[in-house]
């Protein structure tokens, strides 16, 4: 689909000849993530013989789903320009507000409701800052980061909240001998794709990063648009966030801490271009298998948390680079 | 009448203001905060905090960000303490010297990557906050620097006294607050750095030397992490490789901004900062007194960098708005 748009933009202009089609399809950011993604996985099977079993790649993946799927509309955020590091706070927070609500007698249903309410919420509070007050979103979503994990620090403390047993397990409920969250990482993984690549409205998210006072220019609602972006952020945050309590089984504070690196790391690692208005869900699809094989492998390999964590930041550093080089090297 | 107007309408002055808000409310609840007690409390929370701002000011100045201060600050404490550690007998004044040059070195990996590779410094810095974490929990096997190892000359910086019963690591604190304040005021490259945030497009038609002046404002951020490293190691007497420096990159933050430097670039002075961080502190020291417990703390940071960031924003819009009425 953006192949072949690169392709029409191109033979648009008088100057420049298109580029064959072969070049076009070689040269993107999710072949590279391809190609790494099927060497990661000739490697680990070099280390284990699990790997080879899809069981084995599947069960391993719901570890990670949850931030692959909030990950999924991160890439959205960034290509509209913006960037959100409060969601692995906000997935806490929205966690442990569900948690002490249905611990303190209020009904089930109720208490998801609030917990995806306040999600909504903590989005609703970057859109302001970023949108209304025009605040940069970086720091803003430093700022709130570290607001709504120390809400939920306050509210948990240092206690775990356990959730009732019937809640617990969604990682062990099978489709078709699919884990749930991998099913659901990938339905929302098509939804977004879908909705990115072939609606008018994913359309203009990538005109508002490319040139927001263009897109202004051109009739573009781009203050609605990333007011959905960040409504969507944090009520995706929120899902993710009870998914995760229902895998663990109990709510800590520290849920999903050091998810920021993770999310970023699944974005850039997909081609996501880091200044925005390029990049494609594929792209961070393919990104967080890669990640769960290289966390997996890494860790059937003995290697010790800390050096995982000294990998996973070199791999950041390195996939921004190779991403910002490789779209360098292809006209816009 | 001008320069009072002046003094009144500057940053510092409102942060002043809230200071001695802060405490005379605090006072007249729990009285036994307006002790030389609790100023020599909160004193004490702030020498580290202090010097790693002056580095972040200088980033934030010159529009930049810089997340891996704690990790910075955990892996060259991590460092010289194993040092102290497996060479005993080495003279406790040398691990100044290799804490400050190992965070120099790990903030000029930072500009490098920044600068050669035009990446955004958020970006940059928060895969460095991990890979310096990481590489903590690797140099040391995951294991702890002891009490016993620390020189105990290094410890007695933070409980002995030149005067006043003000212990030396609060002097090194504010000498490194007039020696930013003489860089930044008084120097050509000093200079630069703000010139630099105001406008990076300009900057270079100026003649100034971008690359050079990113660099090194990363690299003395650093620095400043590793002096604060050391510092902590005579603090607290020990290095944790999960514990040092954890988070520390929020309070830092949170104390920078509240000292009015613009996170667009080009806005901060030292005083200002030097407040934000004695506001930070006494906040920090009130908390016990106050008997809200210390898990508020996250939140308070959070928050304090929200309400910096819309008090900065109000300063600039009433600054346009000035201009405004001044050319009609």
């Amino acid at each position: 689909m953006s192949a072949a748009d690169t392709t029409r933009n191109i033979a648009g202009r008088e100057a420049a000849p298109p580029r064959p089609l072969l070049h076009v399809i070689l040269v993107r950011p999710e072949t590279m993530t391809l190609a790494l993604l099927i060497l990661a996985v000739i490697v680990a099977s070099q280390l284990s013989p699990f790997f080879l079993d899809i069981n084995y790649i599947l069960r391993s993946f719901t570890l990670s789903a949850e931030f692959a799927i909030v990950a999924l509309v991160f890439t959205m955020v960034i290509i509209a320009g913006e960037i959100d590091l409060s969601p692995a706070a906000n997935m806490a927070l929205s966690a442990c507000l569900f948690a002490w609500a249905q611990a303190s007698g209020i009904p089930m249903p109720v208490a998801i409701l609030i917990g995806l309410a306040a999600g909504l919420a903590m989005g609703a509070l970057n859109a302001f800052m970023v949108i209304a007050l025009q605040l940069p979103s970086i720091i803003v979503t430093i700022g709130t980061l570290t607001l709504y994990r120390g809400l939920a620090q306050i509210i948990a403390g240092d206690k775990s909240i356990r959730v009732p047993d019937w809640f617990i397990g969604i990682d062990k409920v099978l489709v078709l001998g699919i884990p749930v969250p991998v099913v659901i990482f990938v339905v929302v993984s098509l939804l977004l794709g879908l909705i990115l690549a072939g609606t008018i409205f994913g359309r203009q998210i990538y005109q508002i990063g490319t040139n927001e006072v263009a897109a202004r220019y051109a009739g573009i609602r781009t203050r609605r648009i990333k007011l959905v972006l960040f409504l969507l952020m944090g009520l995706v945050a929120a899902v993710a966030g009870m998914m995760t309590a229902s895998r663990l089984g109990s709510v800590r504070y520290d849920l999903g801490l050091g998810g920021e690196l993770q999310m970023v790391l699944m974005a850039m690692l997909g081609g996501t271009y880091i200044f925005g208005g390029r990049g494609t869900i594929l792209g961070t699809f393919l990104a967080a298998w890669l990640l769960v094989v290289v966390s997996t492998g890494m860790t059937v390999a003995n290697l010790l948390p800390a050096i995982q964590l000294t990998v996973l930041g070199v791999l950041l550093i390195v996939a921004i680079i190779a991403t910002n080089f490789i779209y360098s090297r292809t006209q816009r | 009448m001008n320069a009072l107007r002046s003094i009144l309408v500057r940053r510092e002055t409102g942060i002043a203001v809230m200071i001695v808000l802060f405490t005379v409310v605090v006072s007249l609840y729990k009285p036994q905060f307006f002790t030389l007690n609790s100023l020599r409390v909160i004193l004490l929370l702030t020498p580290l905090v202090m010097i790693a701002a002056m580095g972040q000011m200088l980033v934030l100045v010159a529009r930049h960000v810089d997340l891996s201060i704690g990790s910075m600050l955990g892996l060259s404490a991590m460092v010289t303490g194993m040092m102290f550690r497996d060479m005993p007998g080495i003279p406790w004044g040398l691990g100044f010297v290799v804490a400050i040059g190992i965070g120099a070195l790990l903030g000029l990996v930072n500009g490098a990557l920044v600068t050669l590779f035009r990446l955004p410094a958020i970006i940059v810095t928060l895969g460095t906050l991990n890979l310096y974490r990481g590489l903590t929990f690797i140099v040391s096997n995951a294991r702890q620097v002891d009490r016993q190892f620390i020189p105990s000359e290094l410890k007695a910086m933070s409980q002995t006294s030149p005067i006043l019963g003000i212990p030396w690591i609060i002097f090194m604190a504010f000498a490194v607050a007039l020696a930013t304040y003489w860089f930044v005021m008084h120097t050509r490259v000093g200079r630069q750095i703000f010139a630099l945030g105001s406008n990076p497009v300009a900057a270079p038609l100026r003649g100034i030397k971008v690359t050079q002046v990113t660099l090194l404002v990363f690299a003395i951020s650093g620095a400043l992490s590793g002096l604060a490293g050391i510092m902590y190691a005579s603090r607290w007497g020990f290095v944790n490789p999960s514990n040092t420096g954890f988070g520390f990159e929020f309070q830092v933050i949170a104390a920078v901004v509240i000292g009015g430097v613009s996170i667009n670039g080009g806005v901060g002075s030292v005083l200002g900062v030097v407040l934000g961080v004695l506001l930070m502190g006494c906040v920090a020291a009130a908390l016990p007194l106050l008997g809200i417990p210390g898990t508020a703390q996250g939140a308070i940071y959070g928050a304090v960098i929200l309400v910096a960031l819309l008090i900065d924003r109000s300063v600039r819009q009433q600054g346009i708005a000035g201009l405004r009425i001044a050319r009609a």
